[in-house]
């Protein structure tokens, strides 16, 4: 910071003005945009990978019987697809809005530590590393799931050791990357900017940088365990030596199911910023959203057993965990009641952020139902690891996380590159994720309810037909992606300059107080908000 | 039931538009749960469609606003914005009223959870073991007391590696059927050798995993005759989609005839382990015996899967080296391995038979190993 801190307020030097250039540019960065940006970008490399690990599924779920990988390697992409697509694609894109946003949209010239923010960063591309590492281990890469229970980890060659180390980094850059962004957020408010009038982007990241720091370590340990059971002669998960399987279960989902908000919270966060853009007019119950965020922050550490119906739960565990899992709709429906009453009597308007904004509410509230459904203890006995339960967290992690991701992308971009991006290209982009993502999901709740079992590369000849719609589908959504990519370079390299605030309902500091693009530098000398 | 035949049409109308339709098997399209076979799959079908109406009448309430406010206050049509961003009377209503709402959904399903845990006073008790990948079976109470089998996927190899027409029941077919009296209750207590597995049958409402080193249950009472079929539904290795559950519902009086002759079965099948076996018929019974335990591992020429840490057979020193380690490595398992014991599946006919086998085939060479040696490394 101190090599650039006396350079600052030249807009025409701006791309050319940390102390190197080309990759030392990147590698040694502690401006909060770079990081941003390397963070979207490794989040884009990693949705690909995912993505294509995804379509190896579907192409083998295409037909019943095997035919282009055998049941251990579909094992094995089904959990890479999983782990990648959580720690590597969704909840790093998340945190490359957060380098972006934060610091203008609170009037701060950086981070709190610039430093510990690159090392956040460069944690990620080693966890990666190991992760795809692991496909290449003697046994391959860890055939377990996402999940990864005991005790079948203890079963897996080195590529599971891999998979852990990566659990590690990944947990550590979280954690590290939370504590910057709840400093910065406590501290580094511009004067005037009181809590209840942040943005309310901000308010989701502070809370979800608190579910970080609370439930990653948790995720943590359970490898830990993992580790130690595997080569060190513990037994935490193994009864013949006094442990218990289900034990791991519990812990790995009291981080999980806080994980699901650490997804979706700052995903909440960009739809209530775009939707009262587009319908320019304030958002409806600001204080209310705030309240419905910490609730349901709150309440996702007493639900975690939600995902375990069927181990065998005393009456009372079962009730207890369906009473709580059932009061988290109350919050979520407040959140999404209040994102239609800001549309009310709006003057809205459809471009591209827009659009995914309204296909998020729309999806993710159905994803939100059939969570409801699956809270019902006995509906989800039948459902449990079946495709209903694929389907349902595809719409709260795709429809949901993504598509405001993409939301967020579109909207930003101007700012960001300062070029438009290509409107009419950007609602196709829109449309056909749309459509090919319901033809994969929304035919899954069907296999999920008729008993189609997931993480099975093989199955029974009734389930054949939406199987076929679904591949299909998850092919024409991965083709899709390359125009996201095409538009996004296309943004970058030029286009129609965008105005200071291209969007008229938009009022953050970012539109009403910077030039765009957004300087290198921003907000030395802090606003004074009013 | 009107909005299921709407739903199978519109579904119909659907994969019609897909074109694929026509691909595809002449299998009916399931998209629904299985017809119910006891009262329990029953009310869980019947919870289901009341939660599910609550919800499509919220969601068409909810999104029927948006749609609208979509539609009529769109700046395209000159739609002016108003500024209003609170209404406290309004947000107290969107919090209780779903609040009630969710009270109304809790009321039955926790008479229905309460009902699904009661264990209590079977007429049929059996346990579940899960191994990789097959199903055993014990007759624990009840009529046909000590009847115990395994149960593996019958469905053909040629099928699942499509060098052969797949059969009406590919994936979900056995070869030992699990047997049961219509009309009682059985209680089923699930465990597992290896991994946890989890054991389901959908028509009758009955889902449990099968914890390694714990006993679990739940219970059915089928109220049909038939046949029923299920799969295991927790991820448990390679062969996970292979270890389908089958069970057979029969009148009582065709379950007494069943249970005399399993326990006739049985007796016969006892092989005297004192008998010596000359190499080659032991030989002949250890290649069944592998073809059902071993070969998905250990592969059907020996070579091993280094994937999973099972090392080839063919060649290897321990094999056809003395008796006793391969004797003990059947027997007991090897740990964090998918190597299990196999000594409570396997009786000591089986085992002498199979390590003969594998002593004796692919290139090996060795002593034959007779049922009386197990039995005197059985501990």
């Amino acid at each position: 910071m101190s090599a650039v801190v006396h350079d600052h307020g030249h807009a025409h030097d701006d791309h050319h003005h940390g102390p190197y250039g080309g990759i030392m540019r990147w590698v040694t960065t502690t401006n909060h945009k770079d990081i941003g940006t390397m963070y979207l970008w490794f989040s884009f490399a990693m949705f690909s990978i995912g993505g294509l690990m995804a379509v190896g599924i579907r192409l083998e779920l295409f037909t019943p019987g095997l035919q282009f990988v055998d049941p251990d390697f579909f094992n094995q992409l089904t959990t890479m697809h999983g782990l990648i697509m959580v720690f590597g694609a969704i909840m790093p894109v998340f945190v490359g809005f957060a380098n972006w946003q934060i610091p203008m949209m609170i009037g701060a010239p950086d981070m709190a530590f610039a430093r510990l923010n690159n090392w956040s960063f460069w944690l990620l591309p080693f966890a990666a590393t190991l992760l795809v590492l692991s496909f290449f281990m003697p046994g391959g890469a860890p055939g377990v799931g996402w999940t990864m229970y005991a005790p079948l980890t203890v079963q897996m060659g080195i590529g599971m050791d891999l998979t852990i180390f990566a659990v590690h980094l990944l947990g550590m850059s979280s954690i590290l990357g939370s504590i910057n962004i709840i400093t910065t957020i406590l501290n580094m408010r511009a004067p005037g900017m009181t809590l209840m009038r942040m943005p309310l982007f901000v308010w989701t990241w502070l809370i979800t940088a608190y579910l970080l720091v609370a439930a990653m370590p948790v995720l943590a340990g359970a490898v830990t365990m993992t580790l130690t059971d595997r080569h060190f002669g513990t037994t935490f998960f193994n009864a013949a030596g006094g442990g218990d399987p289900v034990l791991y279960q519990h812990i790995f989902w009291f981080f999980g199911h806080p994980e699901v908000y650490i997804i979706a919270l700052p995903g909440f966060g960009v739809i209530s910023q775009v939707i009262p853009a587009f319908s320019r007019k304030p958002l409806f119950g600001y204080a209310s959203m705030v309240y419905a965020t910490s609730a349901i922050a709150i309440i996702s550490f007493i639900v975690w057993a939600h995902h375990m119906y069927t181990v065998g739960m005393p009456v009372t565990g079962q009730l207890f965990f369906m009473y709580a899992t059932m009061i988290i709709a109350v919050p979520t429906g407040v959140k999404v009641f209040n994102w239609v009453a800001t549309m009310w009597k709006g003057s809205i308007t459809f471009e591209t952020p827009m659009l995914f904004a309204l296909g998020f509410l729309f999806m993710f509230t159905l994803g939100g139902f059939t969570g409801l459904v699956l809270s019902v203890v006995p509906i989800d006995i039948q459902m449990h690891d079946t495709y209903y339960v694929v389907a349902h967290f595809h719409y709260v992690m795709v429809a949901g996380a993504l598509f405001a991701a993409f939301a967020g992308v579109y909207f930003w971009l101007p700012k960001w590159t300062g070029n438009m991006y290509n409107e009419t290209l950007g609602k196709w982009h829109f449309w056909l994720t749309l459509i090919f993502f319901n033809m994969i999901f929304f035919v899954q709740h069907f296999l999920g309810l008729a008993g189609m079992p997931r993480r099975i590369p093989d199955y029974p000849l009734m389930f054949e037909t939406w199987n076929k719609i679904s591949s299909i589908g998850a092919f024409g959504m991965g083709l899709a992606q390359l125009l996201f990519l095409y538009i996004v370079i296309q943004t970058i390299r030029g286009g129609v300059k965008a105005p200071q605030k291209p969007w008229e309902g938009a009022d953050s500091l970012e539109w009403t107080h910077l030039p765009t693009p957004a300087p290198y530098h921003t907000f030395e000398v802090q606003p004074v908000i009013k | 039931m009107k909005v299921s035949k709407l739903i199978s049409t519109l579904s119909a109308l659907l994969t019609g538009v897909m074109g694929v339709a026509a691909s595809g098997s002449a299998h009916a399209i399931a998209w629904y749960f299985q017809t119910p076979a006891s009262k329990m799959a029953a009310e869980i079908d019947w919870l289901h469609q009341v939660v599910m109406w609550i919800i499509l009448v919220i969601f068409v309430g909810v999104f029927g606003f948006m749609f609208y406010a979509c539609y009529a206050h769109r700046r395209s049509i000159g739609h002016k914005a108003e500024q209003f961003h609170e209404n406290t009377t309004v947000e107290i209503l969107w919090t209780v009223i779903p609040a009630l709402i969710l009270i109304v959904i809790a009321w039955p399903v926790t008479k229905t959870v309460i009902a699904q845990k009661d264990t209590t006073a079977p007429d049929l008790t059996i346990k579940v073991t899960g191994y990789q990948w097959k199903w055993g079976y014990d007759y624990l109470k009840g009529e046909g007391e000590g009847i115990h089998f395994v149960s593996t996927l019958s469905t053909p190899r040629e099928q699942i590696e499509g060098t052969a027409p797949k059969g009406e029941n590919y994936l979900l077919e056995v070869d030992n059927e699990v047997v049961v009296p219509v009309g009682k209750k059985v209680r089923i207590i699930t465990t597992a050798a290896d991994v946890i597995h989890s054991w389901w049958i959908p028509a009758l409402g009955a889902k449990q995993d099968a914890i390694p080193g714990f006993l679990r249950d739940i219970w059915f009472r089928a109220e049909e005759t038939g046949t029923f079929r299920g799969q295991c539904t927790e991820l448990c290795g390679k062969e996970h989609a292979f270890m389908p559950i089958v069970v057979r519902v029969v009148s009582n009086d065709d379950y007494s005839k069943w249970v005399g002759e399993q326990k006739k079965a049985l007796a016969a099948a006892a092989d005297d382990p004192n008998k010596a076996w000359d190499l080659k018929e032991l030989a002949a019974r250890g290649e069944k015996v592998y073809a059902a335990n071993c070969v998905a591992c250990h592969q059907a020429q020996g070579q091993g899967t280094p994937a999973m840490k099972a090392p080839a057979l063919a060649g290897n020193k321990l094999v056809v080296g003395p008796e006793a380690p391969p004797i003990d490595t059947v027997l007991n398992g090897r740990p964090n391995t998918a190597m299990q014991a196999f000594k409570q599946q396997l009786s000591d006919t089986e085992i002498a038979a199979v390590i003969t086998y594998a002593r004796n085939s692919w290139g090996n060479k060795a002593s034959d190993v007779q049922p009386a040696e197990v039995k005197a490394r059985r501990k």
